[in-house]
C-alpha cells in the first residue's frame, strides 16, 4: 500500500517535471482554422516540446476568453474594429485564409458550369429569385438544363463562414444590406439551416435544386458542386488557392487598423470574391510575457513553416510581405508591463 | 400500498447487528445497547445525510431558475412580455421573440406523442398480454436497449434515413391525400416540423412502451383471470381491466417521454431545419428551443442576444415546469375514487 502510494507521488512529480520542461501555451476561439492550428501545433510540439492547447469554441467564445484573460491568444474569423481593439487592449493580425464557395446540387450542372454574380447570388438568398430558370440566372447560364424550384441552405449555427458571406453580400447588394446585414447568424429570409460545414452539405446534397455555402477545404474534400463568381474585376473565377491569394494580394493591409481588413469584393482580375481570414487576438500589454513570447515563437514558426500544412488543408498562408508586415506591429505593439517589447524574442 | 412494517424493520437491525461487531471490537460489556445507540444515532445521520441530498435537488432547481432569471436581465428588460409573442429573430438588429421556438417545441412534441402513446400502448400490450413467452424477454430487451441509443445518432438516422424517405415517398403521398390541408402544404423536402416529430415519437416510445409494460404486468393476475372466466375477450379484459388498472402508471410514462420530447436536442437539431419562420405547414422547416441554443449559444456575441438565449432556456424551463406540474395535480386527482 505504502509502496503503490510512494510510486504514485513519484510518478506524479515527474508529470509535473514534464509539464515544466515544455511549457503550455493556450488559446481558443474559431473552429474554422481549429485543423491548421491542431496540425501546426502538432509538428511545432514535435521540434520544441512546447504545447498548444487550442479550445474551438467558436469566435465569440474566443474573444470573450482573450478579453477575460484566461487564454494567451484568442481567435476570431471576424476582425474587430479598430476602436474595439483599443478599447479591450486588444492587438489583432491574420494568421491564415480561406474561401466561402456557393455549392450547389443541380442535376446535369457540373462543378465549375454554374455562373452567378452578385445580384443573382443575393437575389436566390434573399428570396426574390425562388426558381433555377429565372431569366437573370439563364442569362448568365446560356445552354446550361437550369429548372426547377431553388431551396436555399444555410448555416443554423452561429459561424466565421456566415459572417464572411453576409458581408459579401452586404458590400454588393443595397437589398441585403437594408433587409438582412452582416452577422455571425442573420435573419435568413428563406431557406433551412444545417449545422456546421457538414449539415449544411448535408443539405444540399440531399435535396435536389439547393444551393448553399460552405467553407473552401469542406467543398473540395466532399467533391461538393461549386460554381463560378463575378468578382469586382467583372471576370468569373472559379474558387481556387490562388484566386484567394489574389484576393489577400489586393488587400491594403498596411493600412488598415488593427489588420481589419475584409477581404470580400476585393479588386483584382483573378480574386474569389468571397475570402476571409482568420484573425489571432492577444493583449497589448502583456501579463506573463515569457506565456506572450512562447505564443510569438510559435505563430512566427507558423508563418516560416506553416505554408506547407496548411495548403495540404486547402487553407491559403498568408503571404510572406503580409507577415513581415505582422512581425514589425508584434514589436511595436506587444509589450510587457514595463513597455518593454516582446519580439523579436531573445 | 400498505407495505408490512417487519419487511421495513428486518434490514436495519440486520445492519446494526452486522455493524456492532466491526465498530466496537474491544468491550464485551453491554453490546446490545452500545448497538441499539449506534443504530440510533446512524439512524439520525442516514436521515440528515439522504435529506441533505433531498434538499440539494430543491436548492439546485432554485438556484437554477434564478440564474436563467438573472442572466436573461438584459432581454428581459429590452422585450418584456413581448418576447413571447414576437417571431422575429435578427441578431444583427439584435431584435428577439420566442414565438416561433416556443411553438415549434410544443407543435414537435405533440407530433411526438401522437405517434408515440399509440404505438407504444400497442407493443406493451403486446409483450405483457398477447406475446408467446419465449418472444418476451427479447423483445423487451430490444426495447430498452432502442432507449439507451445516444440521441445524436437518432438524429444522423433521421437526417440520413427517415428524410430522404419523407422526401421521396410519405411527404407526397401525404400531399396527394390531404393536400389541401394548410398542414401539408409546400415542397417535400424531408427535412421540417414532421420529420422532427416523427423522430422524437421514435426516441420516446421506448421509454413509454417499457414503463407501460411494467404497468400492465403489476395487473393482478386475479383481476384478469376473473375477467376472462366471465367470458371477456382479450381486447375487453384490456379495455376494461388492464387500462383502467394502469391508468396512472400509463400517464406516468407518458409524462416520462413528454419530458424527453420537450428537451429533446440533438436529434431534433438534425432534422427540424433550424429556421426562424412561423409555419402551418409541417413540411415547413421550424426551430424549437432546445435546437436554437445548440445552434446559436457558442457564437452568440451581444448581451442582449445571449441573454435572449438564455431567456428561451428559461421558458423551456417553465414549460416544463407548468406540465410536470400539471400532469402531477392530475394523477393525484386521478387516483382518488378510481383507484384499484
Amino acid at each position: 500500500m505504502t509502496r503503490t502510494l510512494a510510486s504514485l507521488a513519484a510518478a506524479l512529480l515527474l508529470c509535473a517535471g514534464t509539464a515544466q520542461a515544455g511549457s503550455t501555451i493556450t488559446g481558443a476561439g474559431a473552429t474554422f482554422p481549429y485543423p491548421i492550428y491542431a496540425k501546426w501545433a502538432h509538428a511545432y510540439n514535435a521540434q520544441t516540446g512546447v504545447k498548444l492547447n487550442y479550445q474551438s469554441i467558436g469566435s465569440g467564445g474566443g474573444v470573450k476568453q482573450i478579453k477575460a484573460g484566461t487564454v494567451d491568444f484568442g481567435a476570431s474569423d471576424a476582425p474587430l474594429s479598430a476602436a474595439e481593439l483599443k478599447e479591450a487592449g486588444l492587438v489583432q493580425f491574420p494568421m491564415v485564409m480561406g474561401g466561402v464557395v456557393p455549392v450547389v446540387n443541380l442535376g446535369g450542372v457540373g462543378p465549375g458550369r454554374l455562373k452567378l454574380d452578385a445580384a443573382t447570388l443575393a437575389g436566390i438568398f434573399q428570396g426574390t429569385i425562388t426558381r433555377w430558370n429565372d431569366p437573370a440566372i439563364a442569362a448568365l447560364n446560356p445552354g446550361l438544363p437550369l429548372a426547377g424550384a431553388i431551396t436555399v441552405v444555410h448555416r443554423a449555427d452561429g459561424s466565421g463562414t456566415t459572417w464572411i458571406f453576409t458581408n459579401y453580400l452586404t458590400k454588393v447588394s443595397q437589398r441585403w444590406a437594408g433587409a438582412v446585414g452582416t452577422g455571425k447568424s442573420v435573419s435568413w429570409p428563406v431557406g433551412v439551416g444545417g449545422k456546421g460545414n457538414e449539415g449544411v452539405a448535408a443539405f444540399v446534397t440531399k435535396l435536389s435544386g439547393a444551393i448553399g455555402y460552405v467553407e473552401y477545404a469542406y467543398a473540395l474534400q466532399n467533391k461538393m458542386t461549386t460554381v463560378q463568381l463575378k468578382n469586382r474585376g467583372g471576370n468569373f473565377v472559379a474558387p481556387t488557392a490562388s484566386a484567394f491569394q489574389a484576393a489577400a494580394a489586393g488587400a491594403d493591409w498596411a493600412h488598415a487598423g488593427g489588420f481589419s481588413v475584409v477581404l470580400t469584393d476585393q479588386p483584382g482580375a483573378q480574386a474569389w470574391p468571397i475570402t476571409g481570414a482568420s484573425f489571432i487576438l492577444m493583449h497589448a500589454k502583456q501579463r506573463r510575457p515569457e506565456q506572450g513570447v512562447q505564443v510569438l515563437k510559435f505563430l512566427d514558426w507558423a508563418y516560416r513553416n506553416g505554408g506547407a500544412p496548411a495548403m495540404a488543408l486547402d487553407y491559403v498562408p498568408m503571404p510572406a510581405a503580409v507577415a513581415d508586415l505582422v512581425r514589425a506591429t508584434w514589436t511595436a505593439a506587444i509589450k510587457t508591463q514595463d513597455g518593454a517589447p516582446l519580439w523579436p524574442a531573445r | 400500498m400498505a407495505r408490512p412494517l417487519t419487511a421495513v424493520d428486518a434490514p436495519e437491525t440486520a445492519v446494526a447487528e452486522a455493524a456492532s461487531p466491526a465498530a466496537m471490537p474491544a468491550p464485551p460489556a453491554a453490546p446490545r445497547v452500545r448497538a441499539g445507540l449506534m443504530a440510533r444515532f446512524g439512524d439520525r445521520a442516514y436521515r440528515g445525510f439522504t435529506a441533505t441530498f433531498a434538499l440539494g435537488i430543491l436548492l439546485l432547481l432554485g438556484s437554477m431558475f434564478l440564474m436563467l432569471w438573472r442572466e436573461s436581465g438584459p432581454a428581459l428588460d429590452a422585450f418584456g412580455w413581448g418576447f413571447l409573442t414576437s417571431a422575429g429573430w435578427n441578431p444583427v438588429t439584435e431584435e428577439f421573440g420566442a414565438l416561433v421556438a416556443v411553438s415549434g417545441t410544443l407543435v414537435s412534441t405533440v407530433i411526438a406523442l401522437l405517434v408515440a402513446v399509440p404505438i407504444s400502448l400497442g407493443i406493451a400490450l403486446f409483450l405483457a398480454e398477447i406475446s408467446p413467452r419465449r418472444l418476451r424477454t427479447p423483445l423487451g430487451v430490444a426495447i430498452e436497449l432502442l432507449a439507451a441509443i445516444p440521441s445524436i445518432v437518432y438524429g444522423m438516422w433521421g437526417l440520413f434515413v427517415l428524410a430522404p424517405l419523407m422526401s421521396d415517398h410519405v411527404q407526397p403521398a401525404l400531399q396527394t391525400v390531404f393536400g389541401f390541408l394548410p398542414l401539408f402544404s409546400g415542397p417535400p423536402m424531408g427535412i421540417g416540423m414532421l420529420t422532427a416529430g416523427l423522430v422524437l415519437a421514435l426516441m420516446i416510445v421506448p421509454f413509454i412502451a417499457s414503463v407501460t409494460r411494467d404497468v400492465f404486468l403489476m395487473v393482478p393476475t386475479t383481476l384478469k383471470e376473473s375477467a376472462y372466466g366471465l367470458g371477456c375477450t382479450t381486447w375487453e379484459v384490456v379495455r376494461d381491466v388492464m387500462i383502467p388498472y394502469g391508468r396512472k402508471g400509463i400517464f406516468g410514462a407518458v409524462f416520462l417521454g413528454l419530458g424527453r420530447a420537450l428537451g429533446e436536442t440533438m436529434a431534433v437539431t438534425f432534422v427540424i431545419g433550424n429556421a426562424h419562420r412561423l409555419s402551418s405547414s409541417l413540411f415547413a422547416p421550424g426551430n424549437s428551443i432546445a435546437s436554437t441554443l445548440a445552434n446559436e449559444f457558442t457564437e452568440a456575441d451581444g448581451d442582449v442576444y445571449l441573454a435572449a438565449l438564455i431567456e428561451l432556456g428559461l421558458i423551456l424551463f417553465a414549460i416544463t415546469f407548468v406540465i410536470i406540474g400539471l400532469a402531477q395535480l392530475w394523477m393525484r386527482r386521478m387516483a382518488g375514487p378510481g383507484k384499484a
